[in-house]
């Protein structure tokens, strides 16, 4: 019975606290994009004008030489080949990598879900632990490992390590998914006369789409940007990209190139950009998807 | 059933545990080629988990499910020629319509041409010709639950299983598809095992009712059966809504033979007993279980002139309640409410003495030791 003013009107935000709020949210946003900013406008400029100090001035001379340098022309450790091969590299890798880790995955949340076993949960509960193995501790064990199979170096060890790393991810999140997928629709199809695999294809992949997504880009922003297993596993020629920057920032002799260098790292940031720009909004509504309506 | 000819269907002796945890306790259960089996009772009672053991989708521990003189008990589901309605419908929400009620033949490698033959002819016994195109998603729930009736009946098994079809439906539709059911059982002529917790549709559906609690089978028999003699409490007290009253009562000497003490209000009143009503002996002194519907309850005027044990107790009138069709009016006897069912134009108020006419010959006794049937 007190007074408070607050619960005698509707409620509604006052114009003042959503300027409030407005103003908040771009200052952040600006915070969050300046990088990107000072990245994009210093790719654009020739070197003397960086070295002129003001990073933060658009160019006065626009061009794209720097671009045309990291992609092609630029010094990467021996070699003047630019980023383009290793480029092509990192797609021969990610590629796989994502497509053989989300079908194990889905294989698997299918399996711990639809055709439980005994000892299921210790089975998934080990896949999991694999998520919080740090990656250091495995890069002996795993050298012997590629070693031992003749992979050392190649990009097939590469494809190899990461479907390996991928596989606790994407298992969670299928498994995850189809728990909550309606058994009886697995039953049905049972008696229809479906087997393990035709139920599989045809009942429960077409309607997945949500969490492929979400274990796709996962897995290729993963599998791109990882660092340490490329610089442990790779050799001159096959190094994924992530190297090859590092390669290109760390070995030129003489002049630095920064405007090259901010032209390279956005190239091999640009993919994993696109492919969250293209689906990201899937990645959020499929984390949100438990159930598959009927 | 003579024991002579093989049932249509027989499960004997089924067992069915979840390591220490007993879930079917031996049932055994016989059905007639073209009967209409319904298994009810409360929820946990293990009557999904015997339809499942039946379809195959779980394996039982011991016992055999045959039909037609064969076992079935080690096959897989898809090849015990069965079909099944699931609750939730089950319906693929990828398919079409069309490819729902085509899938099981698609598995089986039925040509498409005959896929469409068979679906045609199904759509248009449901009067579904025209969804055949849209995905499940766009069906109201009656639609769906048509489709999933279609995608059971184009397979033409030997047994159909439902596994409470309606209960996703609200009130209304829930009757007009029950009465299709009926319908189409009547049609077709197939054989039927059907689950639900809803005792009405399963006196309106069944040939045969199954009642079941806690795992093991309470009674099996015929609705007029299991309505008007119940083997015990419980199926006396699961089956029939308003269910029936159940009054504390002690067997007394009579002059015209045995009669029944009750206590009303602290003070004795008596209901001769015909003898009809009584399997076993009875002495005076024996305390008992009066069971008796609210429909054998009623006023003087509704009392069925037929029977010839009608007895009149007078009581007060504690509630009224006016259903539309009838009038429940609620007394107090044997320290319990006791609802009589009156005619829908009958006068009385709470507060009143008005008479009861209590139909014996519908009444059943109990011994409150065993809770089973005298």
């Amino acid at each position: 019975m007190s007074a408070g003013v607050s619960q005698n009107v509707a409620i509604r935000t006052s114009p003042f606290a959503r300027a409030f709020i407005y103003v908040l949210l771009i200052i952040i946003a600006v915070y969050y994009l300046l990088p990107l900013y000072v990245m994009v406008v210093n790719s654009l400029k020739p070197l003397e004008e960086i070295r002129q100090g003001q990073m933060l001035n658009l160019p006065q001379t626009w061009t794209l030489e720097p671009w045309r340098s990291a992609w092609s022309t630029a010094q990467i450790g021996v070699s003047p080949t630019g980023l383009l091969p290793y480029f092509t590299n990192s797609f021969l890798m990610v590629i796989p990598a994502v497509a053989i880790a989300t079908m194990l995955g889905a294989l698997n949340g299918y399996v711990l879900t639809k055709w439980r076993f005994p000892g299921d949960n210790y089975v998934f509960g080990l896949m999991l632990f694999s998520c919080f193995i740090p990656f250091q501790i495995v890069i002996i064990p795993m050298a012997a490992v590629l070693g031992f199979l003749g992979l050392s170096g190649t990009i097939p060890g590469l494809i190899l390590v990461h479907t390996v790393y991928g596989l606790g991810f994407t298992t969670l999140f299928f498994r995850n998914f189809y728990a909550a997928f309606p058994t009886e629709l697995v039953r049905s199809a049972m008696i229809d006369g479906a087997g393990f695999f035709k139920i599989f294809t045809r009942i429960l992949l077409p309607l997945s789409l949500p969490i492929i997504i979400v274990t796709v880009i996962w897995q290729f922003t993963n599998v791109w940007n990882d660092f340490l297993f490329g610089a442990s596993f790779s050799d001159y020629d096959s190094f994924p990209m992530t190297v090859a920057l590092n390669n290109l920032v760390n070995s030129s002799t003489g002049v630095k190139e920064y405007n090259v260098h901010f032209a390279g790292a956005i190239l091999a940031a640009l993919p994993t950009l696109i492919v969250y720009v293209v689906s990201g909004r899937y990645f959020v509504r499929g984390l949100m998807a438990g159930a598959v309506k009927g | 059933m003579s024991a002579h000819t093989t049932p249509f269907m027989q499960i004997a002796g089924l067992r069915k545990s979840y390591g220490e945890l007993e879930i079917l306790k031996g049932i055994d259960i016989e059905l007639d080629e073209g009967g209409f089996l319904v298994l009810v009772g409360p929820s946990g009672c293990g009557k999904s988990t015997l339809l499942n053991t039946i379809a195959g989708l779980e394996p039982i521990s011991s016992g055999t499910i045959s039909v037609q003189g064969q076992a079935i008990n080690d096959l897989h589901p898809s090849k015990r020629d069965i079909a099944m309605v699931f609750q939730s419908y089950a319906l693929y929400p990828n398919m079409t319509v069309g490819g729902n009620i085509a899938f099981g033949m698609e598995m089986r490698g039925v040509p498409k041409a005959e896929r469409e033959v068979a679906i045609a002819k199904v759509a248009k016994t449901l009067q579904i010709s025209h969804l055949l195109d849209r995905k499940p998603s766009q069906l109201s729930g009656g639609q769906r639950q048509r489709v999933a009736m279609g995608r059971a009946l184009v397979r033409d098994p030997k047994l159909f299983l439902f596994d409470e079809p309606l209960s996703n439906l609200d009130a209304k539709l829930r009757v007009d598809m029950r009465l299709e059911i009926k319908r189409l059982h009547a049609a077709t002529g197939k054989t039927i095992v059907y689950v639900t917790h809803d005792q009405i549709e399963a006196m309106t559906l069944a040939t045969k009712i199954a009642v079941l609690k806690d795992g093991e089978l309470q009674q099996f028999g015929t609705p007029h059966e299991i309505y008007t003699k119940p083997a015990n409490i419980f199926v006396a007290d699961f089956m029939g809504s308003p269910s029936m009253n159940l009054l504390s009562a002690t067997v007394a000497e009579g002059k015209g033979g045995m009669e029944l003490e009750l206590m009303q209000d602290s003070k004795p009143v008596r209901l001769a007993i015909p003898s009809s009503i009584v399997g076993t002996s009875i002495v005076a002194g024996q305390k008992v279980i009066l069971g008796i519907r609210p429909e054998a309850v009623t006023d003087k005027d509704g009392a069925d002139r037929n029977s010839k044990a009608v007895a009149l107790l007078e009581g007060r009138v504690e509630l009224v309640e006016p259903a539309g069709s009838d009038t429940f009016v609620i007394t107090h006897l044997a320290g319990k409410d006791v609802t009589s069912r009156m005619r829908a134009d009958v006068v009385v108020r709470p507060g009143e003495i008005v008479p009861f006419a209590f139909n014996l010959d519908k009444a059943v006794l109990f011994d409150p030791e065993t809770q089973t049937r005298l």
